[in-house]
């Protein structure tokens, strides 16, 4: 049963593959300037539904990053990027279902959004497969490994913007499934307790996590930072989603 | 005066009493004897406090999502197993005391088990989930895959995030392979049975490769 779907999954990762590749192909062939793509985000509120994460005070991880979710895409649609959410509302989505969604989506940013007690500041992580070259069938657990360099220079964006906002930022590589299954630069995003706060008591800790000005702070860097990878891309004269480096 | 069938019986019972007396002094002996000899036959040799030596720990730090090398000096048994089994032991143990910089509950009896089997050839990732311990055939100088079986509770205990987990993960990782550099590949096991993630987050599902979780190290970067 679970096999199955995995193959299903997989012809769908590569039906999507496909097109996205040859629309790459056409838009290198015509004469430059080349048209602006269209700039796509893909934002995942990790954990919900039946799945509450970990437990941050008196709230489950799954609202609070829902919450983060919410706010983050009504800063990047005023911005004028169009996002795409893997939930809305406190559903129980499997990794393969978030990852089919951001792979639909064809898009040149994605962020998992977590939140924890421990440390503090805000931790990124990139998938830790080994970089890879782009196959035209790629594994579906291991789509990332031809991301993983554009993934890592999107956390670069993300860890300025957010050390330029104040926050303590800490980066890493994980093996995590929703993001190792990701045609796209990838990075999950685990908010802690503010800086101070986290080392007070484990109530401070929490109540700084639902708060809802330290909440504003880390959304607003986050959209600072996918304003910055967007204009990069223009920048480079490139389509950063479809391409690699 | 006594008549005569008195003393008679009175001689009877006396005997049959002396003799019965003479019986169970006998078979005391006789069993005392055999128990005697049980004890002889075990091992009369205490076992061995393994020798204290020295270790190389990759201890986490939630504070910068750092894992850091260092040195400490416990007992350690010559079986590699046993061996990793103690080190591993000895890293959750300073992960449960009080002001740890990666706190988790539980400490050394979070290790069922820790088996070390040839390391599959190829690609990893194609390891078969559930590898049946089995110390037979094993190449004596070849890669090897560390399977770590641990108890439910640990996993239960352990706090939730992508951040604490994955420093679990990377520091026992780190850590078998400083000290047994024959370790490979890591595979992670609850109460015998493979498990979706550590606690929410850390995929268990997967065979770790060490040489890329210490170049992954969060203090690496
Ligand atoms: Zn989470």
């Amino acid at each position: 049963m679970r096999r199955s779907t995995r193959l299903l999954a997989v012809l769908i990762a590569a039906a999507v593959s496909l097109p996205s590749t040859a629309q790459a192909q056409s838009a290198s062939s015509q004469a430059p300037p080349a048209p602006p793509a269209r700039f796509v985000v893909v934002l995942d509120a990790a954990h919900g539904g039946s799945d509450p994460g970990a437990r941050i005070g008196g709230l489950p991880e799954k609202t609070i990053t829902l919450a983060l979710s919410v706010r983050l895409r009504s800063l990047l649609s005023a911005r004028g990027i169009s996002v795409v959410t893997t939930r809305e509302s406190d559903v129980t989505l499997s990794s393969e279902r978030r990852a089919e969604i951001a792979n639909h989506a064809d898009a040149q940013a994605c962020l998992s959004l977590h939140a924890s007690m421990t440390g503090s500041g805000v931790h990124l992580f990139v998938s830790s497969l080994a970089p890879a070259q782009p196959v035209r069938f790629e594994p579906w657990n291991a789509a990332q490994a031809a991301w993983v360099l554009r993934s890592m220079a999107l956390e670069g964006a993300l860890n300025s913007a957010l050390r330029h906002a104040g926050l303590t930022v800490t980066l890493g590589r994980t093996l995590l499934p929703i993001i190792d299954n990701i045609s796209c630069p990838a990075v999950a995003v685990e908010v802690a307790p503010d800086d101070e706060s986290g080392r007070a008591s484990t109530q401070a800790a929490a109540a700084s996590l639902d708060d809802p000005g330290y909440q504003a702070r880390v959304a607003q860097a986050l959209a600072a930072a996918l304003v910055e990878w967007r204009s990069e891309g223009a920048s480079q004269g490139e389509d950063i989603g479809a391409d690699q480096p | 005066m006594i008549p005569r069938y008195q003393t008679v019986l009175f001689v009877i019972l006396l005997v049959a009493s002396v003799v019965m007396g003479a019986v169970l002094w006998q078979l005391r002996n006789r069993d005392r004897q055999r128990l005697l000899e049980v004890e002889n036959s075990l091992p009369t040799q205490a076992p061995e406090a393994a020798p204290e030596q020295q270790a190389t720990l990759y201890v986490a730090n939630d504070a910068d999502g750092s894992v850091a090398a260092e040195v400490f000096s416990l007992p350690l048994p010559q079986n590699p197993n046993e061996r990793a089994r103690a080190i591993l032991g000895k890293l959750l143990d300073l992960y449960a005391a009080p002001g740890s910089t990666h706190p988790v509950p539980g400490g050394d009896a979070s290790i069922a088990h820790v088996f070390l089997l040839p390391a599959a050839d190829g690609n990893p990732a194609a390891t078969p989930s559930g590898a049946t311990p089995s110390t037979e055939n094993r190449a004596p100088s070849g890669p090897e895959l560390a399977v770590v079986d641990l108890t439910r509770s640990f996993a239960a205990n352990h706090p939730s995030g992508l951040e604490t987990e994955t420093l679990t993960i990377l520091s026992i990782c780190a850590t078998l392979h400083a000290n047994l550099p024959r370790i490979t590949q890591v595979r992670f096991l609850v109460d015998g049975q493979p498990c979706a993630t550590l606690a929410g987050h850390a995929d268990l599902t997967r065979t770790y490769l060490t040489g890329e979780t210490a170049s992954t190290a969060a203090a690496d970067r």
